[in-house]
Order: C-alpha cells, then sequence, then structure tokens
C-alpha cells in the first residue's frame, strides 16, 4: 500500500491488521507521555484546503506522537490564495523532501490526482463527497471495540447520503467487514443512483431506529435547504433527527456515532448526545490512534509491510517517562 | 516539376456515390477532373491503389479559442489539426474572448483564417455576450457570411428570446444551432448524474438537462418554422425526440460528437478532467443510441467539438476544470474504426451531410464546402489498412503547447491529404 485514497484500498485482512495496530497505538496515547519514535525522521505534510478542525488536529497529533516533523501548509496564508496550481504547490513541498502528505479538498477526486504528482504517500482526509477514509476506519474501529466484530451488525446511516464522504468510505468498509448497512434519508438527500451500493433504504428513521445496532447521524448543513433539498431545518429534525422519544426506541445495546461536529438540536437532540450509548469522545480518541496506524503503516515498517504488533511499536521507548 | 497532381487507383466516394476513378489536382489545389483513365501527361503521378479519394471533411462544431484564449488554441494551430485530420472546412465557436457576436468580431476570425491550411468559417453567437438577454446583430453577421448562430458552451435559457430568435432568423437563411442544457438541471453538475456520479461523489446532471430543451426548441422550431440545429446530441431520449420530431416534419438536424459515441462516463473513475466534457460522457445506452441515431440518419453529422485548453486547466481538480475534449485530428480515424456505417454514408456524415438530411445543415455544408470543385481531397485507407488502430483514449490526448501539438495524432499518418 502506497497511499490511502479510497475505503476500498484496505481489504478486510489489512483492516484487521489496522485495527491490532491502532489498539497498540490506543495504549500509546494513554502513556503519560503520549510519543514514540517510529516515525523520527520522516515529514509528514498536512495540506487542507478546505476547513477542518478535529481531522487536521487529529492527524498532526498522531504523526507527532509518531515523532514524526510535522509540516502545516496553511492554504489561507498560503500561495494558493496568488493562484498557485495543486500540482505546482506538491511539486514545491515535494521539492522540500517528504514523506507523506495528507490531503484534504472540496472536490472529489483530489487526493488521487495528487498521487500521481508524488512519490510521497498520499492519504486521503477528506475529498468533497467522495470519500473520507479514515474517519471509515475509526468508525469502524470503534464499532469493532465495543462489539467485537462488525459481522452481522445492523447499521442505519441517517442524512445527507448524497453529500457525505463519510457515508460513502463507511458504507465500503462496514459492508466488507460483514455490516448490514442501511441508508435512511429523503430521496432529495440520496445518492441519485444506488446501483451497485450494497445497502438497504429507507426514508423513516422510525421504521428503522428500533431495529438496529448503531444509528449513525450524518452532519445536516444549513446550505441544503438553499438547494431545496430539505424545507427547513426543523422539518429534517422533525423526520430525520435522533431525538429523545427516537433514542427511547433504540436497542438497549445499540449505539449512536457522529462524524462531528454535531449540530446539536438538528440531527441529534443535545439530551441524545450525552447518552452514555453516544460514543462520540470515543470516535475522536480512537481517530488519533487509527491514524497513528495508518501513517506507521505507510512510513514506518521499513522492509516488512506488515509488522507485527510487537515489532510495529516499540515499547523500550527512552522518551516513555516511566518513573 | 509537374504542375498538376493525377491520382490514380483510388476508390472515389462523393456525394454522386462510389467508383473507381482517377483524380487530377491542380495547380492551386483544387480539383479540375475526376474520370477513368485520365492521361498522365504532365502530371506528377501518385499511385492510390487501395485508398480512398474523398472530399475534404467538414466540422461543424470547433472551438478555436482566438480572440481570447491563445495559450490554449489559435485559429491558425486549430487550423493544422484541422488538415492533419483530413479536414478541409472547419466551423468556429462563438465563446471567445470576446465572444463572436458583432462583424467587427466576425472579421477578426475570418482574416485570421485566410491563410489558415483549411477554410475557417465561424458561427455567430444568438446573443449579446451569449449572455442569453439580448439578440446579438445576425443580419449583419450574416451579410459577412455567418451561417451557423449558436451560443454554444450555453443554451439559450429564456424560451421567449429562444422564440423570438428563431422567428428573427428565419428570413436571414441562417441555421440556429442550440447547446441544448437546461440551466435549473444542470447547474453544478460536472458530469452525467448517474451510477458513476453517485459512486464518484461528484455532482451530476442528468439527461433530462438536455432533453428538455431539446424537446422546448423542437416545439419552437415546429412553431416558427425555424432552421434549427441540435449541437452535440449525447442521450438516448434526445436522439428518439430528434428522430421523432423529423419523422413528423419538423425542420432540424443534430450533431454527435466523436466522444459521446466512444466514451462513457465510467471514464471518470479516473478524475481526469480530460474526461469532462459538456454535455457530459452517458451511459453504454446513451452511447448505443448516439450510434442507433448515426446509423439510421437521425443524427446527421459527426462533429468533433474539438475544445482545446491549457495544461494547467485540464490539472485542476475535476470539479473546477472546464470542459472539452480534443478531436479534429483523430475523428475519422474514429468514426471508421467504431462506427459500423457503410463508408459512403460516414463520410456523407462527416463531410457532405448528404441526406437523409433534410436542409439545414446540408445547405450550410453545401456552403461552406463548394464541392466543385472540391478545394481539397481527403484520401482514407480501408479499414484494415489501419498501423495502430485508434483507441478513444487518443482522442482525449492533451497537447501541452500550441508549438507541441503535432505529435499525438495517430490518426494523421492515415492519410496523407495535405501533402498531396
Amino acid at each position: 500500500m502506497t497511499g490511502l485514497l479510497s475505503a476500498a484500498d484496505l481489504d478486510p485482512d489489512m483492516l484487521a491488521e489496522m485495527f491490532r495496530l491502532s489498539e497498540s497505538f490506543l495504549e500509546v496515547s494513554s502513556r503519560r507521555i503520549p510519543k514514540v519514535p517510529a516515525l523520527r525522521g520522516r515529514t509528514v505534510v498536512s495540506l487542507f484546503y478546505e476547513d477542518s478542525t478535529r481531522t487536521r488536529l487529529s492527524f498532526e497529533t498522531a504523526a507527532k506522537r509518531l515523532s514524526a516533523d510535522v509540516m502545516t501548509f496553511s492554504v489561507g496564508t498560503s500561495s494558493v490564495n496568488k493562484g498557485e496550481s495543486v500540482r505546482d504547490t506538491i511539486e514545491t513541498i515535494e521539492a522540500m523532501g517528504i514523506d507523506a502528505i495528507v490531503v484534504r479538498h472540496g472536490c472529489a477526486g483530489v487526493p488521487a490526482q495528487v498521487a500521481q504528482w508524488t512519490d510521497a504517500a498520499v492519504v486521503n482526509a477528506g475529498d468533497g463527497a467522495h470519500e473520507h477514509p479514515t474517519q471509515a476506519l475509526l468508525d469502524c474501529f470503534t464499532l469493532q471495540q465495543r462489539f467485537g466484530s462488525l459481522d452481522g451488525l445492523r447499521i442505519a446511516i441517517v442524512g445527507d447520503i448524497r453529500h457525505s464522504r463519510v457515508a460513502r468510505s463507511d458504507v465500503a468498509m462496514m459492508s466488507a467487514l460483514g455490516a448490514s448497512v442501511t441508508l435512511v434519508a429523503p430521496a432529495t438527500l440520496m445518492p441519485p443512483s444506488l446501483e451497485g451500493w450494497p445497502v438497504a433504504t429507507s426514508s423513516s428513521l422510525d421504521d428503522v431506529a428500533g431495529d438496529v445496532d448503531v444509528v449513525y447521524l450524518l452532519r445536516m448543513q444549513t446550505e441544503r435547504m438553499g438547494q431545496h433539498l430539505m424545507p427547513s431545518m426543523r422539518e429534517y429534525t422533525a423526520r430525520f433527527g435522533l431525538t429523545a422519544r427516537r433514542a427511547a426506541r433504540m436497542n438497549p445495546d445499540a449505539v449512536i456515532l457522529h462524524p462531528g461536529p454535531m449540530n446539536r438540536g438538528v440531527e441529534i437532540s443535545g439530551e441524545v448526545a450525552e447518552l452514555p450509548n453516544a460514543l462520540v469522545v470515543d470516535q475522536v480518541r480512537n481517530g488519533v490512534a487509527v491514524r497513528m496506524a495508518v501513517l506507521w503503516w505507510l512510513l514506518g515498517s521499513g522492509t516488512e509491510l506488515v509488522p507485527s504488533v510487537d515489532s510495529a511499536v516499540p515499547t523500550a521507548d527512552v522518551e516513555d517517562d516511566r518513573g | 516539376m509537374a504542375d498538376t497532381v493525377l491520382i490514380r487507383g483510388a476508390t472515389v466516394v462523393d456525394q454522386s456515390g462510389s467508383r473507381r476513378a482517377d483524380v487530377r489536382v491542380g495547380a492551386d489545389g483544387t480539383i479540375v477532373e475526376v474520370g477513368a483513365d485520365l492521361d498522365p501527361t504532365g502530371a506528377e503521378v501518385v499511385d492510390a491503389s487501395g485508398a480512398v479519394v474523398a472530399p475534404g471533411l467538414v466540422d461543424v462544431h470547433v472551438h478555436l479559442r482566438q480572440p481570447g484564449k491563445e495559450e490554449a488554441e489559435t485559429v491558425e494551430t486549430g487550423a493544422r489539426c484541422a488538415a492533419l485530420g483530413g479536414y478541409t472546412a472547419i466551423v468556429a465557436m462563438p465563446n471567445t474572448t470576446p465572444a463572436i457576436d458583432c462583424a467587427a468580431v466576425v472579421r477578426e476570425v475570418l482574416e485570421l483564417g485566410r491563410t489558415a491550411p483549411c477554410d475557417v468559417h465561424t458561427s455567430g453567437a444568438v446573443t449579446v455576450g451569449r449572455g442569453g438577454e439580448q439578440l446579438a446583430p445576425m443580419a449583419e453577421m450574416a451579410a459577412l457570411g455567418v451561417r451557423l448562430f449558436t451560443d454554444d458552451g450555453a443554451g439559450v435559457q429564456d424560451a421567449g428570446l429562444m422564440r423570438r430568435a428563431m422567428q428573427y432568423a428565419s428570413d436571414l437563411g441562417v441555421t440556429l444551432a442550440q447547446h441544448c442544457e437546461v440551466d435549473e438541471l444542470a447547474a453544478g453538475g460536472h458530469m452525467h448524474e448517474g451510477e458513476w456520479s453517485s459512486r464518484l461523489g461528484i455532482p451530476g446532471q442528468p439527461a433530462e438537462a438536455e432533453e428538455l430543451m431539446v424537446a422546448r426548441d423542437l416545439m419552437l422550431a415546429r412553431m416558427t418554422g425555424a432552421r434549427v440545429h441540435f449541437q452535440h446530441l449525447s442521450t438516448a431520449g434526445s436522439v428518439e425526440l430528434v428522430r421523432a420530431a423529423r419523422a413528423s416534419g419538423v425542420q432540424v438536424t443534430a450533431e454527435a460528437t466523436t466522444h459521446h459515441f466512444t466514451l462513457t462516463h465510467a471514464e471518470c473513475a479516473s478524475y481526469s478532467p480530460l474526461f469532462k466534457v459538456a454535455p457530459p460522457l452517458r451511459t453504454d445506452a446513451d452511447v448505443a443510441a448516439v450510434r442507433a441515431g448515426l446509423a439510421d440518419g437521425s443524427i446527421n453529422a459527426i462533429a468533433t467539438d474539438h475544445a482545446p485548453h491549457t495544461q494547467e486547466d485540464k490539472e485542476r481538480p475535476f470539479e473546477q476544470a472546464p470542459p472539452g475534449m480534443l478531436g479534429l485530428e483523430t475523428a475519422l480515424a474514429l468514426a471508421l474504426t467504431e462506427l459500423d456505417m457503410p463508408l459512403e454514408q460516414l463520410l456523407a456524415a462527416t463531410s457532405w451531410f448528404r441526406p437523409p438530411s433534410p436542409a439545414s445543415v446540408t445547405s450550410m455544408a453545401a456552403r461552406l464546402h463548394p464541392v466543385s470543385p472540391p478545394t481539397c481531397a481527403c484520401s482514407t485507407p480501408p479499414r484494415r489498412g489501419w498501423s495502430t488502430p485508434p483507441t478513444p483514449q487518443v482522442a482525449v490526448a492533451i497537447r501541452p503547447t500550441p508549438g507541441a501539438r503535432f505529435g499525438a495524432g495517430c490518426a494523421t499518418r492515415c492519410w496523407p491529404a495535405s501533402s498531396w
């Protein structure tokens, strides 16, 4: 694997290995000094053409905990504002000597284009409405932690599927791991065609909420109202919001996921977000660990493509203050 | 040196059919005589046994980018591509900067084309600045020889304005051509809306965005009696609408591009903006319908919609890159290898637009391309003669600069028309 552009880049065996690595890196993150020298001397560039707080911080934290050098390319203050092309930007930063580029862009396919222009490993941190593979990794890792396996799990993904890169990556990865996914949205927020998608669909959260193990809520954006995709936020909440009433009808063991940032009172009510089976904070914590696993996988293994966990994570670490 | 050339032993295919004949080309490059066993005395003899000699090709849809975007293409470089592809006449689209919407710009383009290696004609905009709000001075442009009016790159959205344009054009002896795309359905869409756009996360535009305007303009054509030409039809529904309207007597012609009968929206999976075109690449069923439309004459003309862009522009993100592919150098090769049509019918669609076309583009082509005598000839070898069968991808190879633009034309070696 030379990069991570799509959830489909990871088959179930690779995913299992990735989850094992992530467990190890969770342990690292829980140390008093949560840092290992695994990627010392390697340089990771974070190149975000689109606003992001949590994904960017998560990747940069992951790289720093692996002791990589992090170059942060802020589009807002860069030569992009002077009209520089993506290709010129890539060739410029590559000339400085880099090992990985974590790229987010508002247009689908940009990470795939970037990968053609650089020898560095390219990690897709979200491209338009296409994919967000590390989000799917952290979602699936979180579910594996909770349920032991995704095989046979019933998952409802609720909301703006049409514009969601999270949904596209999650559908691919969750179904590859044996889960059965139901997309819940009005037709205006469904992709125009679901040909080839391994999913069921519903337009009623009420019909689905009581029958699933996972309710995955997508962020609803106000701009969709202007595009005539929903009459109002109020109507969205009335039909597709996870209200306390709907949450009460979920199975007792069922969990709630959300990729963040949450619109409390829209797709999820404030009190539901605080329920113990809402795993949003676990998702964020796991996000750092799975991104450490991805970066380690891509940059740290030397000759071994899939290092064992023992060799993957140095345990005798000079920087680990065990005193 | 002999001042005339005698092409011997070829199969001559033109409006009057197909037969074995010799062709004499005069010193000025025009064909002076076609007949059996012409006298070779004093002529340079070219043995063309096994080749086909036909009138030069005519492309009613090319973008020459001049004035305004000379780094992508110029009248001169575009015309050279055309000549390499076997074309002897091309019609420039008006979406330049400024738009070709008045006599001054028409004159400029025609002047630029005067020394080009093929005949350069220009279309004119239907509305001022292609803005869709006010009729452009069609009569003053028609007086300079403009025979085709279009806002290509966009369709005229306002049905009332289009109606008036058709009425106004009806006594000018010109054809109104439409790029059919209804903004309300197409806006923000960068590829065909369907299976692939859904998977790739690229906003799409549905087939109905095109079909709605085809249907509207057919009704307006029926209402006004205007001659209407549909540009680059890309959907099965559009082909069917045109077929039915023609059968009911509406004066209408249509063209299809090489990429719309060779490529589908699956190409966009590469995210390469080379496959971004307007209208977008569609489904297998649409490609089949376009081919069927060409075969049964519902679509009269094969056009290229040759639309060069700079490499920088075609390396932008798919959703930000401008639409357009090249086509002039490879169109004939693609038509010959991809379409299952008799050679005479295929050449009719790329050159003289003969029946079953009823009227409009036919008469335009006849004006553009006087066939007696033709200004040039092109030769095509029999199909089995292709040394390197062109792939669809060849048609979309971009060349980085106008200066380096003669490298990619695989089809060009196949017919030495310009060297005769």
